[in-house]
């Protein structure tokens, strides 16, 4: 039993810019797989490379067991792809949108109006696609590319300009299109949004993947400090550099926030924050101390991973 | 290639279309608003009257007079000489549009080709007088019938100018833009991607595309026919207009083929309507659509053989109002039909499915 994608050294340019460099992956069937990165790291084109959309210029690539180039009209029916929450006729109503994609494949369109009611969209059905909302959009476009059942299901950044509302009911429903047995491989820059959704994640920069594996596991393995902040004047600074020192074992003359130290006590004037690797020490201490108003505790997260390994200079 | 495909595209794009009120009106209300507004300007004005020296007696205007009374004089003004050579002076000076003389069974007519239009009409009854007079020698006893009716269907009056003219016009605008704008905004909205990314073959959605085109374009050919042959605008239809049918649908897909080729090369759709624009508007100006070709000055109607917009007006005129035969819309059949073959296989070459 093959791996529903398997990716070896996929390389791709476009003129003297390499997108993607050497890429190689594996996605479980079933599984949920994301590909984080800024803009122009490579994933949109490895997205593209998979679908069959993009020709690549070396490596061997299978999905579902076939070679997506040139466009391969078996495994068509098979994937489904979400594209942008544009991507419709003109002037056609939800359910006249959905229905029309549905003959494409040779599905009913009983069948085209059941995946309406599945996304919520029931009530639109009448509505024409310009007339959606945003978030709207983006469930017909998605009901547009489920709707001929397909096992293996791609995204690209499908919450991109959503409110946080439609955000969270969106991935519900992706959440319920996994559960239900496909395999999802989506595009994000929304390290919320993979930690939340993702089985495994690829982080990719400069057209490489830097780091895959499980959300948690990445987060664990940068072993960066607990960030404990309760509220301002509780806690006299000399106590709280005390405190600090002793539960990290720190030298007396240790300087919070300096250079190759990220760990140690400090005070905005609002919060007072202890970043320590002793996360329990100092929580037993305040709570002992009866210090806890406004207590606020914070691992790191996949952010974090991802900003140590792309850095924080601003992108294209 | 899957029927069901093809027949639920073809719904989308006709659905698309009807439903768009700016799409609509230009294509369909846009061209007869045209038509109405240059149909009632044009329908006081007559073929101008050809003034005509007799040269000696010329029997067959006599014969012609006799047959029709009064519709001679209609077209012609006929002035009585002796003198050929002062004849032809005044001819050359343009004093007079034709000097015509008999001799025996030989008809001649020298006439100046200062003014076209006018050598045009000249031709044009005298052809019809020799005809006439051809075909009741040819008959029984001399039962000459010339009408009113014959001499004016060979001159045009301005509405058999007109209606295919605007009827080109509005094929040719209606096949290139939509056609333009259809490939440019689906790939800018990436709907042209979630074709190729299901199983359907381009040859369907371009099949579908072409078919509503072509609808379209017979919708505007019933229409003009419908408001021009109505008496306000009296456009007599010849024998064999339904040889506009297969003429229209070739300008139709010559003209989508051009619109692809636009929509090829632009990436907006602001860009795609303003080459169409750049190429039909000069176009419906020197491919006689706007200004008839026998009215137009001769450096026109020297352009117009470059203009594919010529051949698919009067291709239509010839068989609607000059009452030509069927077999004379082959010549610009054909050249439409290679000229849609031809940009075709340019905008395959250069086409592209993705706007990067």
């Amino acid at each position: 039993m093959s791996a529903t994608i398997s990716v070896r050294n996929l390389r791709k340019s476009y003129g003297p810019k390499v997108a993607v460099d050497n890429v190689s992956f594996e996605v479980e069937q079933g599984e949920f797989f994301g590909i984080l990165g800024p803009n122009g790291a490579g994933k949109t084109t490895t997205l593209e490379i998979l679908e069959g959309l993009r020709k690549p210029d070396g490596g061997e690539l299978s999905v579902l067991g076939l070679p997506p180039w040139p466009r391969n009209t078996a495994l068509l029916p098979r994937i489904g792809v979400q594209l942008q929450a544009s991507s419709f006729f003109e002037r056609l109503t939800a359910r006249e949108q959905i229905r029309t994609f549905a003959s494409l494949y040779q599905v009913p369109s009983s069948r085209a109006d059941r995946m309406l009611s599945l996304v919520g969209l029931d009530e639109q059905a009448g509505v024409k696609a310009e007339k959606l909302s945003g978030g709207q959009a983006q469930r017909l476009s998605i009901a547009c590319a489920l709707v001929h059942d397909p096992e293996l299901v791609f995204m690209d950044e499908p919450t991109g300009a959503l409110d946080p509302q439609a955000r969270r009911n969106l991935w519900d429903l992706l959440r319920k299109i996994n559960a239900d047995g496909r395999t999802v491989v989506l595009t994000t820059h929304h390290m919320d949004e993979a930690e939340t959704l993702c089985d495994r994640v690829a982080i990719m920069d400069d057209g490489k993947i830097l780091e895959l594996g499980p959300p948690a596991a990445l987060v664990r393995a940068l072993d960066t400090p607990t960030r404990i902040s309760i509220q301002s004047g509780l806690l006299d600074a000399v106590a709280a550099g005390q405190l600090a020192a002793s539960a990290d074992s720190l030298p007396a003359d240790h300087i919070p926030g300096g250079a190759g130290s990220d760990i140690g006590v400090s005070d905005d004037g609002v919060s007072l924050t202890f970043a320590t690797r002793e996360p329990a020490v100092i929580l037993a201490e305040l709570a002992g101390r009866n210090a806890v108003a406004g207590l606020r505790v914070q691992g790191a997260t996949l952010e974090d991973v991802f900003l140590q390994l792309t850095g924080r200079e601003y992108r294209a | 290639m899957s029927r069901t495909a093809f027949r639920s595209l073809s719904r989308a794009m006709f659905l698309g279309f009807v439903r768009d009120r700016t799409a609509l009106f230009f294509t369909l209300l846009f061209p007869v608003l045209f038509l109405l507004l240059f149909g009632s300007l044009y329908k006081s004005s007559t073929a101008p009257r050809v003034s005509v020296l007799e040269v000696g007696r010329v029997s067959l205007l006599d014969q012609a007079e006799s047959a029709a009374p009064g519709q001679l004089g209609k077209v012609l003004a006929i002035t009585h000489t002796a003198d050929l050579q002062t004849a032809l002076a005044d001819v050359r000076k343009g004093d007079y549009d034709a000097a015509v003389q008999q001799s025996g069974r030989t008809l001649v007519v020298h006439y100046s080709i200062a003014d076209e239009t006018t050598a045009g009409i000249v031709q044009t009854v005298f052809t019809s007088i020799v005809q006439q007079a051809d075909a009741t020698a040819a008959g029984s006893k001399g039962g000459y019938q010339l009408t009113a009716a014959q001499v004016e269907d060979k001159s045009l009056k301005p509405i058999q100018y007109l209606a295919p003219g605007l009827l080109g016009w509005a094929i040719a605008s209606g096949g290139t833009f939509g056609a333009a704008i259809t490939l440019v905004n689906w790939r800018e909205n990436k709907l042209l991607r979630r074709l190729r990314l299901a199983p359907v073959s381009v040859g369907t959605v371009v099949l579908a595309r072409v078919g509503v085109a072509v609808a379209v374009a017979l919708a505007e050919l019933v229409v003009f026919l419908a408001i021009a042959t109505t008496p306000y605008f009296g456009l007599r239809l010849a024998s064999y207009w339904w040889m506009a049918v297969p003429i229209v649908i070739c300008g139709t897909l010559a003209f989508m083929a051009i619109g692809l080729l636009v929509g090829a090369f632009a990436r907006t759709q602001q860009a795609a309507t303003a080459v169409a624009n750049l190429i039909i508007l000069p176009m419906a100006f020197l491919g006689g659509a706007f200004i008839p070709l026998d009215y137009a000055p001769a450096w026109i109607r020297d352009v117009s053989y470059v203009m594919p917009l010529r051949y698919l007006v009067t291709g239509m005129q010839d068989v609607m109002a000059r009452g030509e035969g069927p077999v004379s819309a082959v010549p610009a059949i054909a050249i439409l039909l290679c000229l849609a073959a031809a940009l075709t296989a340019i905008s395959v070459r250069v086409f592209r499915w993705d706007s990067v």
